[in-house]
């Protein structure tokens, strides 16, 4: 795994990725990053956007993280952010946040970044959580998937590309800056999924 | 149909990584619950009392009656625990069968074994247990405890022992960091801890699974305190609904855990809450009132 591109005199690169800190499995996404060597901070506060060329929102309870995004004042700085084109990677809680999913009954925060309607916790409580091996539109190896209390796509809407199912539940899709999956990239070794974000979505060149 | 493998390691412990950095709240019944979700919880922990209540009302404390569990299982679209006591196999094979997110064996409750611990690895569902050091720690860990929380002493509201557990804990880790690998056996044995989890520990300069604060938490400043000192994140207790407003306490223990190291913000936050719970003197309690002995 390496960079190939982009890189500074030092051999770093000069894209800067951020994941949004406010709860979560924050850690692994940031150590995932350094691994393939992209420059990663944390993100609490609104200033913490500036000069980021992609943003992870991690898995953790979105629940809390909707509400924290909130009340950090980060909901406006993500807009912005999502408006200027910037990459989006959701993963799991993440994936709920920026859904439309304009079927839910709460309060609770959706970002609308990505056409879909999701089913919270669709493949049941925690005993049904699991890992499995799936395919991958545009990943030419099988990617290992960790899915826990995950939630599943049940419809998409026009512009959305959907890139990964497991028993016909829509689990990975992307559409224009924004990439989502109900499965936890960050929990596994091989890093392809974030390689993929990478490639696509913050205009690096990462080979897996 | 895909093959899908449940209950391994990465699953169990991997649902313990998306609670970190946030707040696990006991609750006794729906209403708490849902007060609990909607104030920033990451998981609630269903009991028939709260600990302060369980010193209080003395006797046996017992696995909590399902239909309290059940009751906020469907009030709330966020994770479930419950507590098992230390070796009741049975209370752990009904709260799985129930659907229960994790279980607590918990020295909380009455142990129902004073010799063995629950063999957590044979389940599906994931265990999350108490340590008061590295030894403790790693032996629940080789038992198959995908999560670890320091004991601290439950219903005092006295943040002493909890701090005493994670110091001790993450100073042992620092010490056996700079042993050379032919002295790790000795330490392996001084601490009574399994020699290949020792070694995992050395090489990783960390523990394998996320280690919460737990036992004494009653305000803001307390589960900034435990995050600074290195906690993943917090369960209160008794904390909140002993408080005199569990709302304004709540939301302000989740913002706190998220910015512990604000502390401009943490003086704001701790404004205008009102009465923490009582607590507890630890010299007050006596040999027979220390939760915390129980287990080893």
């Amino acid at each position: 795994m390496k960079l190939d591109e982009c890189r500074n005199a030092d051999g770093k690169s000069r894209k800067k990725v951020g994941v949004l800190d406010v709860q979560g499995a924050v850690r692994e996404h940031l150590l995932a990053l350094k691994t393939v060597g992209v420059k990663a901070v944390s993100v609490k506060l609104p200033e913490d956007f500036d000069e980021l060329d992609g943003l992870i929102i991690p898995g953790g309870e979105s629940t809390a993280i909707g509400r924290l995004i909130r009340e950090q004042g980060l909901e406006d700085r993500l807009r912005t952010f999502y408006k200027e084109g910037k990459g989006i990677f959701g993963t799991c809680a993440g994936l709920i946040l920026c859904s439309t999913d304009e079927s839910h009954e709460t309060n609770d925060l959706r970002l609308g970044f990505i056409d879909i309607e999701v089913e919270r916790n669709g493949f049941g409580r925690q005993v049904a959580s699991f890992e499995t091996s799936l395919d991958f539109t545009g990943i030419e190896q099988k990617v290992e998937a960790v899915f826990i209390r995950a939630p599943y796509i049940q419809s998409v809407g026009p512009g959305v590309k959907v890139l990964a199912a497991v028993d016909d539940k829509i689990v990975a899709a992307e559409q224009k800056n924004v990439l989502v999956t109900a499965f936890h990239p960050e929990l596994t070794e091989d890093n392809v999924v974030l390689n993929y974000f990478l490639n696509h979505f913050v205009g690096l060149s990462v080979t897996n | 149909m895909s093959n899908k493998t449940v209950g391994s390691d990465r699953v169990k412990r991997g649902m313990a990584e998306m609670q970190k950095g946030g707040v696990i709240m006991d609750v006794v019944n729906a209403e708490e619950a849902k007060i609990a979700e909607a104030a920033g919880a990451v998981a609630v922990m269903a009991l028939e009392r709260v600990p302060s209540d369980i010193r209080q009302a003395g006797g046996i404390a017992r696995m909590a009656n399902p239909e309290i569990i059940e009751e906020v299982i469907n009030a709330v679209s966020i994770p479930v625990m419950a507590k098992a006591r230390i070796g009741h196999i049975s209370e752990a094979r009904i709260l799985e069968a129930m659907g229960v997110d994790y279980i607590d064996e918990s020295e909380v409750l009455t142990p129902a074994d004073e010799e063995y611990h629950i063999l957590k690895s044979d389940y599906v569902v994931p265990f999350v247990c108490g340590c008061r050091d590295l030894g403790e720690a790693l032996r629940r860990i080789g038992e198959g405890a995908s999560m670890l929380r320091t004991k601290g002493e439950p219903g005092t509201g006295n943040i002493v022992e909890a701090v005493r557990h994670i110091r001790k804990v993450n100073g042992q880790i620092a010490v056996l960091s700079s042993l050379s690998n032919d002295e790790l056996m000795t330490f392996a044995r001084d601490i009574g801890a399994p020699y290949e989890l020792v070694k995992e520990v050395k090489e990783r300069g960390k523990l394998p699974v996320v280690n919460f604060a737990a036992g004494g938490v009653a305000t803001p400043a307390d589960a900034a305190l435990m995050m600074s000192l290195g906690a993943d994140g917090v369960f209160v207790g008794s904390g909140i609904f002993k408080s005199e407003s569990p709302e304004k306490f709540a939301r302000a223990i989740v913002r706190a855990t998220t910015n512990y190291e604000d502390y401009e913000l943490l003086a704001e936050l701790s404004k205008d809450l009102g009465e923490p719970m009582t607590g507890i003197e630890i010299s007050q309690l006596g040999e027979a009132g220390r939760m915390q002995e129980r287990g080893w």
